[in-house]
């Protein structure tokens, strides 16, 4: 057991460097997939809802089929399958456009949820008492709205956190694939691999946290809506 | 036969350290009907479980219609029954909780039909005849394809009333069945047990409604602090209460 | 450029893959039911402290690392500690441990919905404990265990993508040796979505309906 952490002791200095600008990139491409999720997400749900028939049928088509395909075929679909029709994207813009559009179908399927949960009775009084339809969606459904979509999203953003690992298979530089090119540099897997899941745990526990504390808070306040 | 229906012998029921009921005894003749008052914490409400075995005696015995509920003797030894045996005993009793305990999946007529389907093995279409009569009872009969969830309480309630007497039961037992109900609802839940009072029935009913309890009961018991204290006729108890504990209640009751 | 012979060749092989895709994520379920159920029992009914928090310790830790990340800490990380696992044993073991993680808080919400009241009601109209479980209990908690359930497997089909990672003969394993052979790169991920696709979709739909038939009934 000593022995097994003696090796930490005699390699952190040296991967530590190495792991740091990882942790970087791993955060980075997180944050790009999910702003581009949470905006994707958000046209997919209105349009959903949409009176404009293609529209629509676009955007429940594609949350259907996408919700049905692994990130990982997206993510190779982005990076090596475009390559034969001239599209040339680096690991990164693959790994981030990849999960953004893979998360956008479920940030979708939240928006919606959290769109019908504010019954329609409301607006209509808001729209009854002489607000504008954008001020009865500004003051009314979106307050109320934003209460039962926000745990969610927050679990969305440790999903896409955790998720980002698959981008190391298309060798995007990230967490995960510093890690795979340490533990066959030194022969270590069982080393490396615990300290990098340590290191997912730490990004995501505080995250995990959170969303626990939003979703106590929320579900208190939330029963007057309903 | 025996005139007496229920006889509770010498019950102690013990949470752990704290003594909830210290040694209670009582009978019930057929026909009778029985309300417990008392303050909340007096142990009447454990009382009332013990009597179909939800809440097991830590010393003492319960007999319906002279046989051993939940035990039997074997030589000397009182031991505790199968499951089976006891669940047998249960279907004798009927009961209403304060919390309707309706069951969610299930709609109205599903919840009174399936004691009598799967408990006693009765068909399912004389089950669900049989239930039907049973709402027709409690003024239900509007609305036996409702789920719980879309009744009010004291509808729920009445269902709840309905799938005991489903059971075609010796005895109800009524654990404050207003309790948990707005007071707009009371009366509509009061007036289908009273009923039920009038056909003869007999029944322990545990209440915080005083009114009622006079109205309807045979004789009235007061329990305090896990004993009962006295009892009595209710014009008795309620107009010459014998103890100090009885009259500090009732006073306190009603100037409220 | 569209060979359709090609295709079905393609097609074919990747069949292959998913098989060993569906026999991964049945194995993977089923470990991650019992040790889901075992560890919502736990959490629900145990009164040992110390149990509860290994459980809730278990739960965090599973749910807070990715799943890339502990298949190879059990494939490669055991192998280096001299267990050498078969790369689908792995896989199943893997995505089994953290599905129970998953799961732990699905079928503890089940068992928490039931009111204790609702088994009493059904022993006093003289039910059995078993009967009571079998008509009372157990009907309301599938009801709201499966639809969560469904939508777990789904996310599982689709998670087995990355044991290809260690080699493990799935869809994407196969894909991607064809694609080494062939450099067909985008039919071949084409095909391999679309599979996916056609394996979870009717299970989306099953999910779907429960989640419907679950709103009508609440």
């Amino acid at each position: 057991m000593i022995e097994f952490f003696k090796l930490y002791y005699e390699h952190l200095p040296a991967w530590w460097p190495q792991i740091v600008p990882a942790i970087g990139n791993t955060i980075g491409l997180t944050a790009g997939a999910y702003m581009l999720a949470v905006v994707l997400g958000l046209i997919l749900a209105v349009g959903k809802t949409s009176k404009i028939g293609p529209f629509r049928w676009f955007c429940t088509g594609y949350i259907e089929v996408v919700r049905g395909i692994p990130s990982l075929a997206i993510l190779f679909l982005l990076y090596f399958g475009l390559v034969p029709l001239g599209i040339v994207l680096d690991a990164f813009t693959a790994g981030f456009i990849g999960l953004g559009l893979s998360g956008s179908a479920y940030i979708a399927e939240v928006f919606r949820a959290g769109l019908e949960a504010v019954h329609k009775g409301q607006r209509e009084a808001a729209l009854a008492v002489g607000m504008t339809p954008f001020a009865s969606f500004r003051y009314i459904t979106l307050p109320q709205a934003i209460r039962v979509v926000l745990p969610p999203l927050l679990n969305m953003l440790i999903m896409l956190l955790k998720d980002s690992s698959i981008c190391s298979l298309i060798s995007t530089p990230e967490l995960m694939l510093r890690a795979k090119d340490l533990a066959s540099e030194y022969f270590l897997p069982m080393h490396v691999y615990l300290l990098i899941g340590v290191l997912y745990f730490a990004l995501a526990f505080p995250l995990s946290l959170l969303a626990k504390m939003v979703q106590k808070r929320m579900s208190s306040s939330r029963r007057v809506t309903e | 036969m025996s005139d007496i229906l229920l006889r509770i012998e010498d019950v102690i029921k013990s949470f752990d350290e704290l003594e909830v009921l210290k040694g209670i005894s009582l009978e019930l003749k057929r026909g009778e009907k029985i309300a417990i008052i008392g303050p909340s914490g007096s142990g009447k409400s454990t009382l009332l479980r013990t009597i179909n075995y939800l809440e097991i005696p830590t010393s003492g015995h319960i007999y319906l219609d002279g046989e051993l509920v939940g035990e039997k003797q074997v030589e000397e030894k009182f031991v505790r029954t199968s499951e089976k045996m006891l669940a047998r005993f249960r279907a004798q009793i009927g009961m209403v909780f304060q919390g309707f305990y309706l069951w969610p999946h299930l709609n109205a007529i599903e919840n009174v039909a399936i004691g009598p389907q799967k408990v006693r093995g009765i068909s399912k279409e004389k089950a669900f005849a049989l239930a039907e009569e049973m709402l027709a009872k409690v003024h239900l009969d509007h609305k036996i394809k409702e789920y719980p969830e879309r009744l009010s309480g004291g509808q729920q309630q009445r269902v709840a009333i309905a799938r005991a007497l489903a059971q075609e039961p010796k005895l109800m037992l009524f654990d404050e069945p207003t309790s948990a109900l707005d007071p707009e609802l009371v009366g509509e839940v009061l007036k289908v047990i009273h009923e039920l009072a009038d056909e003869g029935r007999s029944m322990v009913l545990v209440t915080h409604e005083i009114g009622f309890a006079r109205e309807v009961a045979d004789v009235v018991y007061f329990m305090d602090e896990g004993v009962i204290v006295e009892y009595g006729p209710p014009e008795q108890v309620f107009e010459k209460p014998r103890q100090t504990r009885t009259k500090a209640f009732l006073s306190q009751l009603f100037s409220h | 450029m569209f060979d359709l012979a090609q295709t079905i060749y393609f097609s074919k092989v990747l069949m292959i893959g998913a098989v060993m895709t569906v026999k991964i994520t049945f194995g993977a379920l089923i470990i991650a039911i019992i040790v889901g159920f075992i560890m919502a029992a736990i959490r629900t009914y145990s009164k040992i402290r110390l149990l509860e928090i290994m459980v809730n310790i278990y739960v965090e830790i599973f749910r807070g690392i990715p799943p890339l990340a502990q298949l190879f800490i059990i494939y490669f990380g055991l192998a280096y500690a001299g267990v050498k696992l078969e790369p689908a044993t792995a896989a199943v073991l893997g995505l089994g441990l953290i599905g129970g993680a998953m799961l732990t808080e699905v079928f503890r919400s089940g068992l928490n919905a039931l009111h204790f009241g609702q088994r009493e009601a059904a022993l006093a109209i003289g039910m059995t404990p078993m009967m009571a479980l079998r008509y009372i209990i157990f009907p309301q908690a599938t009801r709201i265990t499966l639809p969560p359930l469904g939508s777990y497997a789904i996310g599982l089909l689709k998670d087995t993508s990355i044991v290809s990672a260690i080699a493990a003969p799935e869809i994407m394993f196969y894909a991607r040796n064809l694609v080494t052979s062939t450099f067909q790169t985008t039919l071949i991920y084409i095909l391999a979505a679309l599979l996916y696709f056609i394996l979870s979709f009717p299970l989306a739909r099953v999910v779907d309906r429960l989640e419907r038939k679950q709103r009508a009934w609440t």
